[in-house]
């Protein structure tokens, strides 16, 4: 049975040409970018060019304003670091409730450890930023703003470019997580005034463990990883020269399939949400219809749970996701999802699917075959579901 | 991402005893949908024998509380419900072959249910007054309020008697920051209360870390060349009577500890390097007694200074 992957949004496959790109500089031009002799300089050329086609990808004004990281989690700790360090009488930072934990988790121990001021900023029940709670929040003492260009979960899209002007307006550094964003989506740095940004090699079809940090230049900026005078003193470490070649290589490649990602990908991610929606019954979209990633579908299916759901599919070849507490380390559901107020009924019941350029029509029929007998098993199995004419099971713990 | 076992695996894809039960003689509901699990037990029960004749089960949950109920419905069925309440969350997840520690709970809350059921049979009411909080250590699966609740009962004040007492951090010990958490916390909590002196209260900042010590090297093989070492001075050898005699006190040191949970331990024998001893009291059947032995053994190899193997004998007076 051929599998059928639909989890892009967590990691994507690396395109046959990356790997070709990237192995020799394994076993042929392996030496250290920084050495003097032949080795090290036929490498520094090729990072160079690597560098440029990134550039190209995000738009941005200088090849030189790119950082090569190890991947996005590190270009997230980095650029909040540095904002806080290089602006000290400001020490408040601005986020969203929906941001990945790279954020989330920074900003809870910068507020539990270092004293800092920590707003987040809440979403609608489509998954909508409160643009005008964002306003208020900003002020003179908030040194970065962080706010993620497109949501993992829902894909929702954020309006980024009118948050980091109003974030200027207040004097504050605006930095956003694209990482989902990049490469599935247009991204024209030098047209707005985001001053740094983060991107991840493996959501768009490169290596796992590189990434990279935009700062726009003339920002201030503190190293996080000290150390050598690689990235001009800005991140320490030999540079991962395969990684960064691949990442490279799979930028310019996202720029030729750009247009596919806009139609084709989005088709196959219209036809199986309507699909499902069409075929199962008490179930819906989690997310903001309008302003979406092309390639992710979250959809909440009520009075059943998500981890259930995954363990079925996966015995049926398809592979996806989910935000339930199941999934998790902890009890509590998606952190999204409930920021978005998403009813207990559904909120342990949401998968996603995300695509990329390597689906095709048949993963749709696939999907669409499994995922009804698949609810109608868990259903029949949950204390709460009395079938869709009826209201559901009255059902009432002996503890809550 | 879980490592679950087949067994785990074949009760949630093709679970036993699932559906709704038609007249059932006792229904048990635990869990809430808020919390992403919950499971609804039905029962029917021979009025003079007691005995489960029937037990269905529905579950709102992940792969593993499907298992877990359908696992616990075939346990139940066929034994009265006296011998029913005998079983423990643990049995649940031995008869799966195991779950992984965060998924301990689901087991929990199949015996949650069990008691819900029986308490309905009976006309009474279940409370429940377990509180499972975040799950600290994932060597051993011991959740945050195991921990406040050992460290309140037992008035711990540092990261080692938490070990001693719960397991928690004597695996890997990545835990060992939130366990300090935990403990300042709720020591500082207690010295509120007034149930703790202030001058007790573990503080992180001189609190010591059990380090785990450099692993001897091998002794290199003396160059032929070398010098011939000094003789060293031959350590005197204790005499059985002094041996048992520290034995002896070190088992009394302990005793306190394990009187405070209701236990107790005797020393049965000595015979060369083995030492036999009897746990008594509430010590039988504890899920803990292979650690207690092994506390009583690492303390006596401390105390003697050589190699020595505790095991435990029933007696019979």
């Amino acid at each position: 049975m051929r599998p059928v992957y639909l989890d892009n949004n967590a990691t994507t496959r690396v395109d046959p040409e990356v790997v070709a790109a990237m192995l020799p500089f394994f076993t042929e031009q392996f030496g250290n970018a920084s050495s003097m002799h032949a080795f090290g300089s036929e490498v520094g050329g090729a990072l160079k060019a690597a560098r440029q086609q990134i550039q190209a990808l995000i738009g941005a004004e200088f090849d030189h304003e790119i950082i090569f990281t190890s991947g996005g989690t590190e270009s997230d700790n980095s650029a909040i670091l540095s904002a806080l360090e290089t602006q000290p009488g400001r020490d408040e930072v601005i986020t969203s409730a929906v941001e990945h934990p790279a954020v989330l988790t920074l900003c809870d121990y910068l507020e539990k450890r270092r004293g800092v001021t920590v707003h987040r900023i809440g979403v609608d029940s489509l998954g909508r930023l409160d643009v005008e709670a964002y306003r208020k929040a900003l002020g003179p003492k908030t040194a970065i703003v962080s706010i993620m260009w497109a949501n993992n979960e829902t894909g929702n899209i954020h309006p980024v470019e009118l948050l980091a002007t109003l974030a200027h307006e207040a004097g504050a550094l605006f930095h956003t997580d694209a990482v989902q964003a990049v490469g599935k989506i247009p991204v024209d740095l030098k047209t707005t005034a985001i001053d740094m940004l983060s991107l991840s090699g493996h959501k768009l079809h490169g290596p796992k463990g590189i990434g990279a940090l935009y700062v726009r230049k003339g920002v201030r900026f503190r190293a996080l990883v000290r150390g050598g005078h690689q990235e001009r003193g800005r991140r320490a470490g030999t540079e991962n020269a395969p990684a960064i070649i691949g990442l490279g290589k799979a930028a310019e490649l996202a720029i030729q399939h750009m247009a596919d990602e806009q139609t084709c990908v989005r088709d196959l991610r219209d036809r199986l949400e309507k699909g499902l929606l069409q075929r199962v019954s008490n179930c819906f979209v989690a997310g903001d219809p309008d302003h979406r990633l092309p390639n992710t579908a979250n959809i909440a299916f009520e009075f059943i749970e998500g981890e259930g759901m995954l363990l079925l599919l996966n015995k049926a070849g398809i592979a996806a996701s989910s935000g339930s507490a199941c999934t998790s380390g902890s009890l509590e559901p998606s952190h999204v999802l409930r920021a978005m107020n998403v009813p207990y009924t559904a909120a342990h019941g949401a998968i996603r699917f995300s695509f990329s350029r390597e689906n095709g029509p048949e993963d749709v029929e696939r999907v669409l075959e499994a995922m009804p007998p698949i609810v109608e098993k868990l259903r029949d199995l949950s204390p709460f579901w009395q079938g869709e004419d009826q209201a559901p099971a009255q059902f009432s713990p002996t503890y809550a | 991402m879980w490592d679950y076992t087949d067994k785990v695996k074949e009760y949630f894809f093709n679970p036993k005893n699932a559906g709704v039960m038609e007249n059932a003689d006792a229904v048990g509901d635990v869990g809430a949908i808020a919390c992403g699990d919950a499971l609804r037990l039905m029962l029917k029960v021979d009025p003079t024998t007691e005995v489960i004749l029937d037990a269905r089960f529905q579950t709102f949950g992940c792969g593993s509380a499907i298992a877990s109920s359908s696992a616990l419905t075939e346990i139940i069925i066929g034994k009265t419900i006296a011998e029913a309440m005998t079983i423990t969350n643990q049995d649940i997840a031995d008869f799966l072959g195991g779950l992984p520690p965060e998924k301990m709970h689901c087991s929990v809350m199949g015996y949650e249910a069990l008691r819900a059921a029986v308490a309905n049979y009976r006309g009474e009411t279940w409370v429940d007054d377990h509180e499972e909080g975040a799950l600290i250590c994932k060597c051993f699966g011991v959740d945050e309020g195991m921990i406040e609740r050992a460290i309140r009962a037992n008035g711990l004040t540092s990261l080692e008697a938490v070990t001693h007492y719960t397991k928690a951090g004597g695996g890997c010990s990545s835990c060992a920051e939130e366990l300090e958490e935990v403990l300042s916390r709720t020591n500082a909590a207690m010295v509120a209360e007034g149930v703790l002196a202030a001058g007790e209260a573990f503080d992180p900042a001189t609190a010591v870390r059990p380090v785990r010590k450099p692993t001897p090297r091998a002794p290199v093989k003396a160059s032929p060349l070398a010098r011939a070492a000094e003789p060293e001075a031959a350590k005197p050898k204790l005499t059985t009577l002094q041996k048992i005699k520290q034995i002896e006190q070190a088992i009394e040191e302990l005793r306190p500890y394990l009187r405070q949970d209701g236990g107790d331990c005797e020393l049965v024998d000595v015979d060369g390097d083995t030492i036999f001893v009897s746990l008594t009291g509430a010590c039988v059947g504890c899920q803990m007694s292979a650690a207690t032995i092994g506390g009583i053994q690492q303390r006596l190899v401390e105390k003697l200074g050589m190699p020595l193997r505790v095991l435990p004998v029933q007696v019979t007076h």
